[in-house]
């Protein structure tokens, strides 16, 4: 059984056709991108796996059970995390606090709980905070913790973003364009990562532009193109299919 | 019911109505325009009238009610001036606040000039007991000035918009700031342009309805959250459908009347407006996807 | 226990208020500081809900009216006439009534302040529910007007019905014992204990709030604040935790308009008043929105000010002018001006690149 299955899901915006019948499954340990020129429907795609979209038809499975229609925090707690194309920074709260918001789902702690400061909040904190920082160690931005996110530099802000995702503990990782707006190297640096983070055990599923990145660490490859998947094949496979070549090349 | 009371509550309906529609498209006008809901809309009714009564001892009753129309039209432009004009793009929160603190000093500024007494405008034609025959019912020839002159208003704002090069510009900014700054249209003037709109409007409205159902410095609060139930009810930003809106609000509350005591008639409305909201935040006559593509 | 210390300063203060106007014979001066500490604590419960979850209100005068008329209209409605009713006759068996004299000795017979209160609270936490299941979700324009149509239609309500005295308001509350040789009254011989009592129950709101906020269900609040968007991916229940919240305020005021209705014996539709809830929504933003500790100083600085009667026939207009003055100058508080300065002058450069930005 695969992690995530999708089935002909559909999602018309008015007129727009935004995703036309798409399916494919995500396997467990895999590394599984989408990529596609503008428009095609990628980011639409991984707002209907997440929640925040609610799809016109189709149906999303994830771990066996149907998703497609439920509120994001509700799949969130089923073990899907996601990250942003433009990231979202909770904006006037610290790295360190942005990432244990990620843990939110670990805590306990309610507001009857908290409010009369029951003595095993102190020790479920004390966790929390040691496991962001260790995240934050983990990506390397472990200094700026104490700074507020939205003031750090937008390399900063992604690992931020990314380590948030990571304290969910999550099965399953969507990645939305994590190179954009990265130089060559940094681009480089986060192809490691996401190869360390499968390593982990984290099934990953990204969206990207960056082709080099694409073909270095996918293990599989879907194209989609206005709406709909043209192919899905593994990288080397859908560097000469035809179909790919005309989309991103022209006629 | 009879006929005869049927209709006199119709035209009741109608006369609140007409005034709740002028106060939703002052409403709409500075939304379309800005994305902001004034909350002092109410006050500029109120300024209306009262400026109207007290320069009704120097001044004929067309001068008097002209040159209301004009200070608050002036006024109406300084608030946009002083208070909003230079703000760099404010949050939502910070603008309720903001027009809400305006709509508080402008009351508190009325009831130190002119007290808290109840005042009224003197009849345009004969006085409160001269009336019109009308299928039977007894209807007071304010109440078709009322119509009258909403209706007029309704009409010239309506040719503005389609076929004024100002008016043109104005929609162009509410379509689209950015756009219409690359034209060369200076959205700051329009949205300037639109307070003083709206103040005027909102004034007029003001100075025909107060025979009827008097000025009063706090009446602004009311005719507001009124006003906000209609242009909702007709959908944000659509002034055809905040008349229709604004006629159907008035008969309702007018009907009303007959069925529950008097003191709840304002529940009644804002009951309405809570209804609205929870069911069909877009309004009955605007479309779900529109609302959405809109910046709440 | 940390947060036990921080309390402790503002313990001091009170002690020291108190001592100080003993010594120097004001004690007059307590009564206001009872009734803003009273209106301090509905402050602080708004605050979390604007300042951390980022919902507005205008209608939170309306919950200290449903309290504070809930409990003054079963404290003194006589129940003498029903006294043969099963319903009376079970709560006369719960001890949830008391009997008494009228002015005119005639025989008296009304619900416990306790019960009231209890009763009074509970209504108002369900009212904030079934009002907070919808009106939550709701943004901006629409959520402003939602509460201040909720607020207005309490006012309406107590301005309406003969139960709630019209216009008049209900008067001839009586005292409430909260535990024996513990009254909450106001005459002048209960002044230096309810100034006491009511700080108390402050700080007691000051510390639930505090850790609250410090907690994971704070970090929650904020990061709603923050993105909602993406606090929803992080598996933050939002809409549970909005609700939640604005039932916490709504207990808050509550709570508030219960106390301060037997401290003053009364109460009247002026406390359900729009300009009641406009003015508790500018004091928190005078405060500094998300700072507990600035609207608990604002909140007592100007009720107390305001019901000393400082600002005079222009009170209204004073807050509306600081309501526009902090928007327009200072959206984070006048706290925050006093920090910008001081981190303007030890980090100048970085500030300058935070503008440009």
């Amino acid at each position: 059984m695969a992690l995530l299955e999708i089935e002909n899901l559909h999602r018309r915006f008015g007129g727009l056709h935004a995703v036309n019948d798409v399916s494919f499954a995500v396997q467990a340990g895999q590394i599984k991108a989408v990529i596609g020129p503008n428009g095609a429907g990628k980011t639409t795609l991984f707002n209907l796996v997440s929640g925040a979209l609610v799809p016109s038809s189709g149906v999303v499975r994830f771990q066996g059970r149907e998703i497609q229609g439920r509120r994001p925090f509700e799949i969130a707690a089923r073990g899907m995390a996601r990250t942003y194309q433009n990231i979202k920074m909770f904006t006037g709260m610290t790295a360190l606090e942005n990432v244990m918001v990620g843990c939110h789902l670990q805590g306990r702690a309610g507001f009857l709980a908290s409010m009369l400061h029951a003595p095993w909040i102190w020790e479920e904190e004390l966790e929390i905070r040691n496991k962001s920082m260790e995240l934050l160690e983990l990506l390397e931005i472990a200094d700026y913790a104490h700074i507020e996110a939205t003031s750090l530099a937008f390399g900063q802000q992604r690992a931020v973003e990314l380590a948030r995702a990571l304290a969910m503990q999550p099965a399953l990782l969507l990645l939305d364009e994590p190179a954009a707006g990265l130089n060559i190297y940094e681009t480089a640096e986060v192809g490691r990562l996401i190869s360390k983070i499968r390593d982990m055990g984290i099934t990953v599923l990204l969206v990207e532009h960056d082709m080099s990145l694409v073909m270095d660490i996918s293990d599989e490859i879907v194209v989609l193109c206005f709406g709909e998947k043209i192919a899905e094949d593994l990288p080397l496979a859908i560097q000469q299919n035809p179909d790919v070549i005309r989309i991103y090349l022209g006629e | 019911m009879t006929t005869e009371l049927f209709v006199q509550y119709l035209f009741a309906g109608i006369t609140y109505g007409s005034i709740y529609a002028i106060v939703a498209i002052g409403f709409n006008i500075i939304y379309n325009t800005t994305g902001i809901i004034n909350f002092a809309q109410g006050e500029f009714v109120m300024l209306g009238g009262m400026i109207a009564i007290s320069l009704l001892p120097l001044l004929p009753l067309p001068l008097a009610i002209a040159a209301a129309v004009g200070l608050t039209m002036i006024i109406g432009a300084l608030i946009e001036m002083i208070f909003i004009r230079w703000l760099k793009s404010p949050s939502v929160l910070r603008m309720i606040i903001i027009t809400i603190g305006i709509s508080i000093l402008t009351r508190e500024a009325a009831v130190h000039i002119w007290g808290e007494n109840i005042r009224a405008l003197p009849y345009f034609v004969g006085n409160e007991i001269s009336t019109i025959g009308i299928l039977g019912a007894r209807i007071s020839p304010q109440v078709l000035w009322v119509v009258g002159v909403c209706g007029v208003m309704v009409a010239i704002l309506h040719l503005f918009f389609q076929t004024s090069s100002v008016g043109r510009e104005m929609r162009a900014c509410a379509a689209n700031r950015m756009a219409a700054i690359l034209c060369g249209i200076n959205p700051r003037n329009m949205v300037t342009l639109s307070f003083v709109l709206s103040a005027g409007m909102g004034a007029l409205a003001g100075c025909v309805m107060s025979p009827i159902t008097y000025s009063q410095y706090d009446m602004g609060t009311g005719l507001a959250i009124k006003g906000f139930t209609v242009a909702i009810l007709g959908g944000l930003g659509n002034s055809g459908g905040a008349v229709v809106a604004g006629l159907l609000l008035g008969a309702i509350e007018a009907f009303s009347v007959s069925v529950v005591p008097l003191a709840f008639k304002d529940a009644i409305s804002i009951a309405i407006l809570l209804v609205i909201l929870f069911v069909r935040p877009h309004g009955i006559f605007g479309s779900g996807e529109a609302a959405r593509l809109k910046a709440f | 226990m940390k947060r036990f210390i921080v309390l402790l300063p503002l313990l001091a203060v009170v002690v020291l208020v108190q001592l100080l106007s003993t010594w120097t014979g004001t004690q007059f001066y307590l009564t206001q500081m009872t009734m803003a500490a009273y209106y301090s604590l509905l402050i602080i419960g708004l605050c979390v809900l604007m300042g951390y979850a980022g919902q507005i209100s205008l209608g939170h005068a309306g919950f200290f009216a449903i309290g504070g008329y809930l409990s003054a209209a079963l404290t003194t409605h006589n129940l003498v006439a029903f006294k043969g009713v099963a319903v009376v006759r079970l709560l006369e068996g719960c001890a949830l009534l008391q009997a008494g004299k009228d002015l005119y000795g005639g025989e008296l017979l009304v619900v416990t302040p306790w019960a009231a209160a209890i009763l009074a609270v509970l209504v108002a936490a369900a009212v904030a529910v079934v009002i907070g299941i919808p009106v939550l979700k709701l943004k901006g324009h629409y959520l402003a007007m939602a509460t201040l149509g909720f607020g207005i239609i309490i006012y309406r309500l107590a301005l309406a019905s003969a139960w709630l005295g019209e216009a008049d308001g209900i008067s001839g509350v009586p005292p409430f014992v909260l535990l024996p040789g513990l009254v909450v009254r106001g005459d002048s011989a209960g002044r230096v204990q309810n100034y006491y009592i009511a700080w108390g129950v402050l700080l007691v709101g000051l510390f639930l709030l505090l850790n609250l906020i410090g907690s994971r269900v704070g970090r929650a609040l904020r990061s709603i604040h923050g993105s909602e968007e993406a606090a929803d991916a992080m598996g933050v229940n939002c809409a549970r935790f909005k609700l939640q919240t604005f039932v916490l305020s709504a207990v808050f005021a509550a709570i508030a308009g219960v106390l301060l209705t037997h401290f003053n014996g009364g109460i009247g539709p002026s406390e359900a008043g729009v300009m009641k809830s406009v003015r508790y929504v500018a004091i928190v933003a005078v405060g500094g929105m998300a700072h507990l500790w600035g609207a608990l100083i604002m909140g007592v600085l100007l009720n107390f000010l305001s019901l000393r009667g400082v600002f005079g026939t222009y009170d209204d207009a004073v807050f509306g002018f600081i309501l526009i003055v902090i928007m327009l100058f200072a959206p984070n508080g006048i706290l925050s001006l006093l920090a910008s300065r001081k981190k303007r002058k030890a980090n100048p450069q970085k500030i300058a690149a935070n503008q440009e930005r």
